[in-house]
């Protein structure tokens, strides 16, 4: 049973049917009946009892991406991700809460025009604009995507360091901490309007991180996946990543990159402190207070019974390249 | 309104055969469906997930209508009813055992210890397993022979429906990470619908909370 609330601004029957039509329903309906009995004594062969076992929603064609130039990454060993998962199962709330609504909800959501504005403790502050966004020489990088709801997936994104970007417009050294925000903008983000949709966290989005983490080689900025520009429901047209995180950690559609010398909110840290840290390193040891950690649900293809649930590991597998970051710091107080 | 259209007892036995029929043929094509749909990856993104989600949701849903049977045969006087309220529990308990099932086979992949530690450690999966248990406990004495030989005790076992009812609401609740729409909606029917008995769910928690005691 599917219980379906009407959103604002959705259209009644009433506004989408035409009055002659409305006048003339008790004759459609007849003649409906009449051949829709028609229809199926006559064509037992189509529509066989198969079709009745399949979804109903029609193949919705979605919007084209651009294909990028960028240097190709050497294959790892994980076997990817497919691209049809990595684009369907999501959680941006701003599209909705439900993991396959930002592809339907995001399908109109226009990334150009686009304006990052890098600001804060820095020399000289920076606007880009969407074209901008792909000037930087861009790599391939593959890598894990650890989500805090104890699932992961291995994703081939197509960026640059955010490193680029932040010596760019030349660090100032008092700043410590880089705050990220995500689009505010309601009209496109039907979650952003309305307290159930979106969830009831607060937009719009924020994210931080540490300036040496910021500035760590693996963080990067994407713009795209799977050699095409990024789609919205994976954070249009720009989006951070950092794999040794949980994915809340990599805020999508980002226009706002400020230096601070202090600890930027968060926007999961806000909603559940007690469940969401600054940090977020992925890490087996420290549960979640609702599920473990320790292992995690590996998305590739296929369906019912493709996945295999693997160990998690500490920094999800990047300690050889990250956890210098965190020499004598106790993991479990700044989870 | 329906008591205006449908003279007392109206609808007769043979007419909720016919329901009776429908909602075999409907539960099974929808626990079928579902798993076509989730072996062949069409279920969204990840069939796993969206499997377990659907088959849960299923179970509550049957487990409210099994709920909504009594007050609703009282209301409108339509005795024959009362028979659906046996299959709508069974069924409810049906879907309860296929969410738990795809759980442990396809998301633990059949690490027991992992579930027994889940179990234990998260108290969504607590409250969820406590319910569940006590499904169970109502299907099983839902043959007719244990309820002739149960009698009044039965009555008494049965009314702990109530109690899953609100563990599985908690369950629910306490599993999503913020999106509480769905499981608000569901507390707000079944307080609808204990309000409905108010007296009785008193008196039956009264009666729980003495012999607790």
């Amino acid at each position: 049973m599917l219980i379906r609330s009407k959103q604002a601004g959705e259209l009644t029957e009433a506004q989408v049917t035409d009055e002659s039509v409305y006048r003339n329903r008790r004759q459609l309906l007849k003649q409906m009946g009449f051949v829709g009995l028609g229809g199926l004594l006559a064509n037992p062969s189509q529509a066989g009892v198969w079709s009745w076992l399949g979804d109903d929603k029609p193949e919705a064609s979605l919007p084209e991406r651009a294909a990028l130039s960028y240097q190709p990454a050497s294959p790892i060993s994980d076997p990817l991700t497919s691209e049809s998962k990595v684009l369907s199962y999501n959680n941006f709330y701003e599209f909705g809460l439900d993991k396959a609504d930002p592809q339907q909800n995001a399908r109109n959501f226009r990334a150009d025009p686009w304006r990052l504005q890098l600001s804060g403790l820095v020399e000289k502050p920076i606007e880009l604009g969407f074209e901008d966004l792909f000037n930087f020489p861009l790599e391939e990088r593959i890598y894990r995507l650890r989500c805090v709801e104890a699932w992961s997936m291995v994703i081939p994104w197509v960026g640059f360091p955010l490193s680029a970007l932040l010596a760019k417009a030349g660090i100032n050294s008092s700043a410590k901490y880089v705050a990220f925000e995500t689009l505010y903008d309601p009209k496109q983000m039907p979650g952003q309007s309305s307290r159930m949709f979106g969830g009831g966290i607060r937009y719009p989005y924020v994210e931080g991180l540490r300036l040496d983490e910021a500035m760590h080689p693996l963080t990067i900025l994407a713009v795209g996946v799977y050699g095409k520009a990024l789609p919205p429901q994976n954070g249009a047209p720009i989006r951070l990543v950092v794999p040794w995180k949980y994915g809340f950690k990599s805020i999508k559609s980002i226009v706002g990159i400020r230096l601070q010398s202090s600890q930027p909110e968060t926007t999961w840290n806000r909603a559940a402190a007690d469940e969401y840290g600054f940090y977020a390193n992925v890490n087996p040891q420290v549960d979640h207070p609702r599920w473990s950690q320790a292992q995690e649900r590996r998305i590739t293809k296929g369906g019912l019974g493709s996945d295999s649930r693997i160990a998690t590991q500490l920094f999800n597998g990047y300690g050889a390249e990250v956890a210098g970051l965190y020499s004598g710091m106790d993991l479990r107080r700044y989870f | 309104m329906i008591r205006q259209l449908l003279p007392r007892n109206a609808i007769k036995p043979q007419h909720v055969k016919i329901v009776q029929l429908l909602l075999h043929l409907g539960c099974w094509w929808w626990l079928g469906r579902g798993y076509w749909l989730a072996l062949n990856d069409r279920i969204g993104g990840e069939p796993v997930e969206s499997l377990i989600h659907l088959y849960g949701d299923t179970a509550l849903q049957l487990l409210l209508a099994t709920l909504v049977v009594s007050p609703f045969v009282r209301y409108s006087r339509q005795s024959a009813l009362m028979r659906l309220r046996r299959p709508l529990g069974l069924y409810s308990a049906l879907f309860a055992c296929a969410h738990l099932t795809i759980y442990i086979a396809y998301d633990l992949q059949f690490q027991w210890s992992t579930l027994l530690s889940e179990v234990v450690k998260r108290p969504y999966i607590t409250v969820g397993f406590c319910a569940w248990l006590l499904v169970m406990a109502l299907a099983v004495t839902s043959l007719p022979k244990l309820v002739r030989r149960l009698g009044r005790r039965w009555k008494q076992l049965h009314n702990c429906i109530y109690l899953i009812a609100i563990l599985v609401c908690i369950h629910y609740w306490w599993s999503v990470k913020a999106d509480i729409a769905e499981p608000a909606l569901y507390c707000l029917i079944l307080s609808v619908l204990l309000f409905f008995r108010g007296d009785k769910f008193l008196r039956y928690f009264g009666q729980l909370f003495s012999t607790i005691r």
